[in-house]
This record gives C-alpha cells, sequence and structure tokens, in this order.
C-alpha cells in the first residue's frame, strides 16, 4: 500500500520538478479539453505556446510578451511576499484599478500642460492609490480582526465600480462625444508611458517589474525583514516570541503589495490600456495569484512564472483569431495550472513510500 | 414610494442564492474545511442549471443538475485538500477561476437565450425559495440534534481528537465539501433561472464571496446564515429601489452598497468577536487546517 511519510525539509529537487510538471498536465488536459470542444488538440496547444514566440506572426506578439509579462511580475512579487507571510491580499485587483485611477486622475488635472514632472508625479499617484486601497483591508484586520482575504476581495468589485463611475462621471472625456471613458493618455506627452526601446514593448513597467524582482530577492533574502516574513509564515508563535509584531507585518505585507498593484495600474493606464473606462480591470491582479504560486513565491521563479502567463494571454489571443478558440479558454487554462501545481506540490512536502500503515 | 407587500418578496428573492451558498459553506466550515470556491461553484450551477432548464424546459430539473454540477466540481477541491493535502485557500481561489473560467466558455452558447420560468408557489414565492427557508432549520437540526451532525462537528473542531476516537475524518470533509458544492450550485442557478432568467458571464457577481462573509457574520450558526441573507437581501433591494426612484446618486455608487454593506457588517461581527469575552466561540478549532494522520 503507498503512504505519505512528511518530509522534514521541502524537497529542492522537486520544487523545481512540479511546475513544470504542472505545466505539461495542463496541455495535456487542455489539448483533451480542446478534443472534446471539437477542435484540433495539437493545433492548439502549438498556437498557444508556440506560435507567439516562433510562429509566423512573432514579430507582432513577441513584443506583447513584456508588456504582459510586467504587470503580472510587478503585482505578483508583492503578492508572494504577504503570501510567504500567511498574508492573504486577494484584491490586488481593486488596488491595481484605484491605483491606474489616481495616476490618470493626476494626469486629468494637469492637462493639457506639458511638464517634465507629470508622469513621475502620476506614478507616485498609482502607487498611492494602490497603497491606500490595501490598507483598508489592512487595518480593518489590525483594529478589529476582520479577514484580510474577504475585505479584499470586496474592495475589488468597490474599485470595479469606482472605475465605471469615473468613467462615466468625473474622469470622462469631455471631447468624447457622450462615450464613457477618460481622455487617451497615450495622446498627451507629458503622461503617456511609451515603448522605451523600440520593437520590444518594454516600457516604464516592465523596468519596474525587473526592479521589483530585484528589490524583492534582496528584501526576502537580505533584510531582516524578510527573515521576519518568513518565520510568521512558517511559525506564527514562534514569530511572536521572537519579537516579530504581527500587526507591522500585516500593515506592511499587504501596504507593499498594493503599491506594486497600484504601480502596475498606472502603467498600463499610461500605457497599453491608454484610459480609464468601465472595464478598466484586466484580471491581471487575479493571474498574478497564479504567477505567485507558480513561481514558488520565488522573485526568480515569478519572473519566468510571470512570462509564462503572459505566453498563455498572447496565445490565447492568437488561437482566437486564427481557430476561433473562445476567449475563456485562457482563463480556464490558468485555473487548471493551479489545480495541477497544487496538486503535484504534494511531492514536495511529502515522500511517497509502499508499506502498510503500523 | 417602498411598499412593504412587494418589497419583502423581492427581498426574499436576492437573499435566496446567498442563503443556499452560504448554508452549504455553514456546513463544510463546520467539518473544518475553509473552501473559498464558493463563487466558482455558483457560477458553475448557474450554467448548468441554465442550460438544462433551456434544453428541458422544466426549471426545476434545472436545479437538479446545478446541485450536481456544483457537488462535481466541489469534488476537485476535495482532491486537493483532503487527497493531496494542498493549501485550502489556494485551492479555494484556483476553483474560483477554474469554475469562472469553464462557465464562461461552455456559456457563450446560451448567451441572448430565456429560461423557462419558475412557477410561483404559496404567498406568490417560488418553491425555491421555501427550500431555502426549510433548509434553514433541517440544517440547524442536523448540527446539533444528530449523531452525524455531531461528528461532523467534532471533526472540524479538533481532527485529531476525532480521528483518535475511529471517526472517518476524510470521509466526512468530502461529504460535506460535497454538500457544500450543491447547495452553492443551487444558489448560482437560482440567480440565472429565477432572478435574471439569462445567462451572462460571471453573473453571480461576487455573490459566493459574500455568502463566505456571512458564514462569519453568522458566527458559525444556521439561524445567522439566514439573518445574514436577509440583511444582505435587504441591502440589495433597497439599493436597487434607490436606482428606480432615480435618486441624486450616480448608480455605480449606489450599486456598491452591498459589497459595502458586506464590509461594515464583516468589521462589526469581527470586532465583536475580537473584543467580547466569549471570543473564539464561533469559529471551529481545525477550520483552514489539513489533517494527515500519520497512523
Amino acid at each position: 500500500m503507498m503512504m505519505l511519510t512528511p518530509r522534514t525539509e521541502t524537497s529542492t529537487g522537486w520544487q523545481i520538478a512540479t511546475p513544470i510538471m504542472a505545466v505539461l498536465a495542463t496541455m495535456i488536459a487542455g489539448g483533451l479539453l480542446f478534443a472534446i470542444m471539437g477542435y484540433d488538440p495539437v493545433a492548439a496547444i502549438r498556437t498557444i505556446f508556440w506560435d507567439p514566440l516562433f510562429g509566423p506572426a512573432a514579430s507582432y506578439s513577441r513584443p506583447q510578451l513584456l508588456v504582459k509579462a510586467g504587470p503580472l511580475i510587478l503585482i505578483a512579487s508583492g503578492l508572494a511576499i504577504g503570501f510567504r507571510a500567511g498574508i492573504w491580499n486577494i484584491g490586488a485587483e481593486g488596488q491595481y484599478i484605484i491605483g491606474g485611477i489616481c495616476g490618470a486622475a493626476m494626469a486629468l488635472a494637469a492637462y493639457p500642460g506639458e511638464h517634465w514632472w507629470l508622469l513621475p508625479a502620476m506614478i507616485a499617484a498609482g502607487a498611492f492609490g494602490g497603497w491606500a486601497w490595501a490598507m483598508i483591508p489592512a487595518m480593518l484586520r489590525n483594529w478589529f480582526g476582520a479577514s484580510e482575504i474577504l475585505v479584499s476581495l470586496m474592495l475589488v468589485y468597490v474599485a470595479q465600480k469606482v472605475a465605471a463611475w469615473m468613467a462615466f462621471g468625473p474622469l470622462k472625456n469631455p471631447e468624447g462625444f457622450g462615450f464613457p471613458g477618460s481622455r487617451n493618455l497615450q495622446q498627451y506627452p507629458s503622461a503617456s508611458n511609451p515603448e522605451l526601446i523600440a520593437g520590444t514593448g518594454a516600457h516604464w513597467g516592465v523596468f519596474a517589474a525587473a526592479l521589483a524582482v530585484l528589490a524583492t530577492w534582496v528584501l526576502m533574502s537580505r533584510h531582516i525583514r524578510g527573515f521576519h516574513i518568513r518565520a510568521a509564515g512558517l511559525a506564527p508563535r514562534a514569530a511572536r516570541f521572537a519579537g516579530v509584531r504581527p500587526e507591522t507585518l500585516v500593515a506592511f505585507c499587504l501596504g507593499l503589495s498594493g503599491a506594486l498593484a497600484g504601480l502596475a495600474g498606472i502603467f498600463e493606464a499610461a500605457g497599453p490600456a491608454g484610459q480609464i473606462t468601465d472595464s478598466f480591470g484586466s484580471g491581471y491582479g487575479f493571474t498574478a495569484i497564479i504567477v505567485a504560486f507558480l513561481g514558488r513565491l520565488n522573485p526568480v521563479g515569478i519572473l519566468l512564472a510571470g512570462l509564462l502567463l503572459a505566453l498563455t494571454y498572447i496565445g490565447g489571443e492568437l488561437a482566437q483569431l486564427t481557430m476561433q478558440l473562445p476567449a475563456a479558454t485562457v482563463q480556464v487554462f490558468q485555473g487548471m495550472l493551479l489545480f495541477f501545481l497544487l496538486g503535484f506540490d504534494l511531492l514536495t512536502r511529502f515522500r511517497i513510500t509502499r508499506g502498510v500503515p503500523a | 414610494m417602498i411598499d412593504l407587500t412587494t418589497l419583502i418578496p423581492m427581498l426574499m428573492a436576492a437573499s435566496t442564492p446567498i442563503l443556499f451558498a452560504a448554508l452549504g459553506e455553514l456546513v463544510v466550515e463546520r467539518a473544518g474545511v475553509l473552501n473559498l470556491g464558493v463563487e466558482g461553484m455558483m457560477i458553475v450551477g448557474a450554467l448548468a442549471g441554465f442550460a438544462t432548464a433551456v434544453a428541458t424546459g422544466n426549471p426545476y430539473l434545472g436545479f437538479v443538475a446545478a446541485a450536481v454540477a456544483g457537488a462535481a466540481v466541489s469534488m476537485v477541491f476535495a482532491l486537493l485538500t483532503q487527497v493531496l493535502l494542498a493549501n485550502q485557500v489556494a485551492s479555494g481561489l484556483a476553483l474560483t477561476m477554474f469554475g469562472l473560467g469553464l462557465a464562461a466558455l461552455f456559456g457563450k452558447a446560451y448567451e441572448g437565450i430565456k429560461a423557462p420560468a419558475v412557477g410561483p408557489g404559496p404567498l406568490g414565492l417560488n418553491w425555491i425559495v421555501w427550500l431555502g427557508l426549510a433548509s434553514v432549520p433541517a440544517i440547524w437540526w442536523f448540527l446539533n440534534r444528530t449523531r452525524p451532525g455531531l461528528i461532523l462537528r467534532g471533526v472540524g473542531e479538533n481532527h485529531d481528537a476525532a480521528h483518535g476516537l475511529g471517526h472517518p475524518v476524510r470521509r466526512f470533509r468530502t461529504g460535506a465539501i460535497a454538500f457544500g458544492g450543491a447547495m452553492a450550485g443551487i444558489g448560482g442557478a437560482f440567480i440565472s433561472i429565477a432572478i435574471v432568467l439569462q445567462w451572462t458571464e460571471g453573473m453571480t457577481a461576487g455573490a459566493g464571496w459574500i455568502a463566505l462573509a456571512i458564514v462569519v457574520f453568522s458566527n458559525w450558526t444556521a439561524p445567522g446564515v439566514l439573518a445574514g441573507a436577509w440583511l444582505f437581501g435587504g441591502v440589495t433591494v433597497l439599493q436597487l429601489r434607490l436606482q428606480a426612484a432615480g435618486v441624486a446618486v450616480p448608480v455605480q455608487l449606489l450599486s456598491m452598497a452591498p459589497y459595502l454593506a458586506t464590509i461594515l457588517v464583516l468589521v462589526l461581527i469581527s470586532a465583536r468577536q475580537k473584543f467580547s469575552r466569549r471570543a473564539g466561540l464561533g469559529a471551529p478549532g481545525s477550520l483552514g487546517q489539513n489533517f494527515h494522520a500519520l497512523r
């Protein structure tokens, strides 16, 4: 009979192997799903995972990889820090939306003046917006013990309504012929977040994401706060006795992840999206949760996982165009990926042995 | 402006999806499992119920199919948390994301179709509303007055002790998860078959998360769940009424009310639980922890 024996230490080999196994299993299960739906499974998988990088239209789709990976990596870096401490910020999507709105509002307040400081000020406003939105669940947890999972998630729905209100009300473009949505920031030179290196898709947000990976790596492996975070996640009671204040950690982790999500929001609002609309929320905040787990809550892993999930977005769009695959396929793929990863995770924590239960 | 004879049936209808989902989650949490996949199970139920109701022309068969579909997807969560010992928070989130995607994928074909209407029952409320109301005392009775209910609570309170007494912890938890999935499925189907009468992507709009908050509000009791669902239903109906009356507040701000009310209630209840002398009485002792028997 098969038995599970807990490992004394998590297995590093399996830590690296299981995400790869999860991706392969997702491809197989996804292929089966496509076959059931009446599509050619091999062609579908190739369109999603291969063609965006090496197919005939790759010169167009390759730069998109960084455009999509940037926000995912930025948000996931922050989330992973909280997850390590057992602090669950599930509302990054809302912090992303509010960050985008705050930054865009800053730009629209200065419109049409051209100032060198405008983009930096917008970025600061975006980070502040995300931070402030995340401080709501943080403070409600610290003061009243309210679950940060539920509060941060409820605030996503509130943020979506705020975005709709802004698009129809205060931030509506007065020259927009009555259509909802703000002015397009891409057409406002001081406020736009353009592609910096032609043909790569790299805008300021992509550089910020790279910086976030580096900074979170330093924080987690070189800084005392990183040690506190890891301690709080592994043994909360012991950490408390060692002088780690849980309230400080809650505020720090939620605030940091909120600020990073807000940054992703403003880079998107001033760059690829260009404007605040009622559908400004793009799901990056939720997909980033998968990125964080697939990357093993580790900065380098998150970098790779962010690129992979960006690939599924682009491949999914390509499959929509060329194979008429429904848009929701990508979402199903991402969900499956997380399922398989969580399932295979067993191997990192347990040893499977043959034996008879004593 | 606000007429009670129409308000109360509206309130009952608006609270029914949340009532079903929250009663299911109550049983799951009493067994010691935190399933954050309620939203995903609801949306799968909403689609499966709608599709079946359209195909057969019988809305009641739709609710049966929704229960089966909700229970079926909940088994993925059960496999992850009970067999593969995965983290419950992450597994529940995965279930929600997967369910939302799956329903959107297969729902495309059903856009723009109308569901067969559920006929009115006693007092102008349909039978599903009554079924939801009847579930409240039934679940209370099961949890507090039956032997399996007692064991289920024991499993949730202290799984090691329950295991030591020879009770099958995982079997009870898996059963509870399936029940929670079925109830969430019915709740979701109520939205698509009895309220909106149409399929639209993401139509549960956070109802599953509100159901999770209501379990906390209820202090893990069935009558408390009913009170929470009615409170939520009241806020929803009031907000819709104010919209219809053309109050000088933007529609988008009014539609935030249910979510803000949920946060407010969550804060008040958490504060009471945090500061009262009877602190910690409500939540099951083993909530959210996985069980692995070494012997």
